[in-house]
């Protein structure tokens, strides 16, 4: 081995911008191949300098952008030494991408949008057809078709409802075995499906039956899932960007699975728009057949209890006026003034997790991560600060107004209209002047 | 009888708060729970246990500091704790992880007889509900999510009936076991640890099992083993609203003219 004449191009160390580790789960430690990114117990990274080679495989796999790369004293010197010596130094090529031949084949096999259809005794769960909307948009950016899988047991109307918002195609299974949902015969049912057709998307609602399923049709497909998926989009390389709240919901973060096919997300309810219904809509239905039997699925469903919710239950995702309170709202009593601008628009009261945590107001009228996803005409949030947990369940409202005497507080920043004031005269103020224009009327 | 927990440590994110300057997470000072649903995991496995015999292990993936969160699982009285953490385990997504916990309960399973694993039904930093199914699928589980009442184990026959909680509904489900569930608040309260039990728990083992343990393919763990990958966090941009008026001096005044906006744009319900 000779040594070269002149000193070495030094590759930099890098180091940790303050404020921007996202503590995404250790990917800066596992990428790197000197066993230099040691993550401790707040889940940042600390990187040995004495190890780092400069590789930059941290750099780029950190999602936060928190790292980077720069040149110690020492390396500083070596680089105008260089550059003193013979100007420009050229940089060696990346390395190549391994197999890519391979992904390319896979990603190219692979076409068509589809859209699960939940059902529950022969009836679909909206987010289904709110999937299609959102499904036809995508499938109309890539240029192919945007198909419905249906599986049930006498379920054929489904399928054509599936036309009416905008399937262009229904896979339909219909057969006794698939009466009840059950993990099984279901996961059964859409792996024929998917083996055979072979899509490039796959969407589901984020509901019990949705999450239940889609984690176990991705396991065995070995494919990328997102969860809970707030935004969806098509890149230029025809990969799905799948944009969902992280961490608890304080921040966002936009996902890919650009190696495997089908890519699968999950949505959860009245987060994409119910599209218009067009009952006059036809399509193509592609029958297929299970091949699993009754007997052969030892998972029975005994029995189903529908929820005989009491009168005072209050269905606040499919509202059109809802008025919200937080921990602004100080106690339980104060929520009637609340009650009463609802009554006078015809909408119903909702919460954010503070009043729900403190025992003022049920947890069903929670909006929020945790809660419920809302997008009514008018979101009117009472003494609500606007943790970012709450605003991605209401972000979406047509017409946001905030009440808050803090006008610093980040539900301003969402909402069309802001009052910094003290609630507790605006919002009787508020319910005034609507009475006296509806009397009016 | 093995009953098998999956816990994981989270940072409890509903004290997460973003600076409003940099509009980064201000993660100082944020407290490191066991993730509030995996405690339900713990308190049925327990209850199971105690009713039916055999024993309950913990098992957690996660960074050598997770050790703290297993013994948390046996100050409330597990039997054993077993730690999987591992370089190559790190940076995993929902796939990824179901792959290391699958094995390491395989491995549990090789000396006594698996009945159940039990999982929270999410993590409240994740909140994909997805390791779950995929520990179910990976081992030929039965799968059973949004459990919130188990109604009858039977041993002898190797069926379970539960009650799952799923929108406007609820479910009664019987299945054979081995069957893997995953668990609501609303099953049962969680019991505190004991002092005995906590100072037990102090001295007491927590096996660490890295990938030379579990040696699987490198390709299908940690990040490697990733199908997902995150593309670019961000906080959500939004466009400014109005303020209107000053409604600390005026609220009538104020009122009237949100009134006003909204009768302009024909938004009331008149």
């Amino acid at each position: 081995m000779n040594k070269p004449k002149k000193p070495k191009k030094p590759r930099g160390k890098v180091r940790l911008l303050e404020g921007k580790c996202a503590a995404c789960g250790a990917r800066c430690e596992s990428v790197c191949p000197v066993d230099g990114v040691t993550v401790n117990a707040a889940g940042e990274p600390v990187i040995s300098l004495d190890r780092c080679i400069g590789c930059l495989k941290c750099v780029k796999i950190c999602p936060a952008q928190a790292l980077e790369v720069f040149f110690t004293v020492e390396e500083q010197k070596i680089l105008s030494e260089l550059a003193r010596l013979e100007g420009e130094v050229e940089e060696a090529a990346a390395a190549v991408a391994e197999g890519a031949d391979e992904i390319a084949a896979v990603l190219g096999s692979h076409r068509g949008v589809w859209v699960f259809v939940e059902q529950t005794e022969g009836k679909a769960a909206t987010v289904s057809w709110e999937l299609l909307g959102k499904g036809a948009e995508l499938a109309g950016t890539l240029g192919v078709e945007l198909c419905a899988m249906v599986l049930g047991d006498h379920v054929d109307h489904l399928a054509q409802e599936a036309f009416s918002y905008g399937a262009t195609k229904v896979y339909l299974m219909d057969e006794p075995v698939l009466k009840n949902y059950r993990t099984e015969p279901y996961l059964k049912a859409i792996l024929a499906l998917v083996r055979k057709y072979k899509p490039e998307v796959i969407l589901m609602g984020a509901t019990g039956q949705g999450r239940d399923l889609a984690g176990a049709v991705a396991t065995v497909l070995k494919t990328g899932l997102t969860a809970d998926c707030t935004g969806l989009g098509i890149d230029a390389d025809r990969n799905l960007l799948q944009t969902r709240p992280a961490f608890g919901g304080n921040i966002m973060a936009t996902i890919l699975c650009d190696r495997f096919r089908p890519q699968m997300a999950t949505v959860r309810p009245h987060v994409m728009r119910l599209p218009v219904k067009n009952p006059e809509a036809r399509g193509e239905i592609v029958r297929e057949v299970l091949s699993l039997k009754e007997e052969d699925v030892l998972t029975k469903v005994l029995e189903i209890i529908s929820d005989g919710k009491g009168t005072d239950h209050v269905d606040i995702s499919g509202a059109e006026y809802i008025v919200s309170g937080g921990r602004g709202m100080m106690n339980r009593e104060n929520f009637s003034i609340l009650k009463e601008l609802a009554d006078e628009l015809g909408g119903v009261v909702g919460a954010s997790r503070s009043a729900v945590d403190a025992g003022w107001i049920p947890h069903d009228r929670q909006v929020g991560q945790t809660g419920k996803t809302v997008r009514p005409k008018i979101y009117i949030a009472c003494g609500i600060s606007g943790a970012i947990q709450h605003l991605v369940g209401m972000q979406d409202s047509d017409t946001i107004i905030a009440i808050n005497r803090d006008k610093d507080a980040p539900i301003f920043e969402v909402a069309a209209y802001g009052l910094v004031g003290d609630l507790f005269q605006i919002v009787p103020e508020l319910t005034r002047r609507v009475r006296e224009l509806r009397t009016r009327k | 009888m093995l009953i098998v927990a999956c816990i994981k440590q989270v940072p409890d994110t509903t004290q997460v708060k973003i600076d409003p300057v940099t509009n980064t997470l201000v993660r100082q000072g944020i407290p490191i729970i066991v993730n509030p649903y995996d405690t339900n995991a713990l308190e049925e496995s327990l209850r199971l246990r105690d009713r039916f015999g055999g024993r309950v292990v913990a098992v957690s993936m996660g960074p050598p500091n997770a050790d703290v969160t297993l013994r948390k699982a046996l100050a409330l009285g597990v039997n054993e704790a077993v730690l999987l953490s591992d370089r190559a385990f790190g940076g995993a997504d929902t796939l990824a992880t179901s792959c290391v916990l699958s094995a390491a309960i395989a491995k549990l399973a090789e000396e006594d007889e698996l009945t159940l694993v039990v999982c929270g039904k999410q993590t409240i930093d994740g909140d994909t509900a997805q390791v779950g199914p995929g520990i179910a699928t990976r081992m030929g589980l039965t799968q059973l999510t949004l459990v919130d009442s188990v109604e009858n184990l039977d041993l002898k026959a190797r069926r379970i009936r539960v009650r799952r909680k799923l929108e406007g509904r609820h479910e009664i489900v019987e299945a054979p076991l081995p069957a893997l569930l995953t668990v609501v608040r609303e099953i049962n309260r969680p019991r505190y640890p004991t002092v005995p039990h906590r100072l037990d728990s102090l001295k007491a083992e927590v096996k660490v099992w890295d990938n030379k343990v579990l040696n699987l393919d490198v390709n299908t763990i940690g990040l490697k083993g990733s199908p997902t990958c995150v593309r670019r966090i961000f906080s959500p941009e939004r466009e400014k609203g109005e303020i209107l008026g000053d409604a600390l001096r005026d609220p009538a005044g104020a009122t009237g003219l949100l009134v006003e906006k909204l009768v302009q744009k024909d938004l009331l319900p008149l």
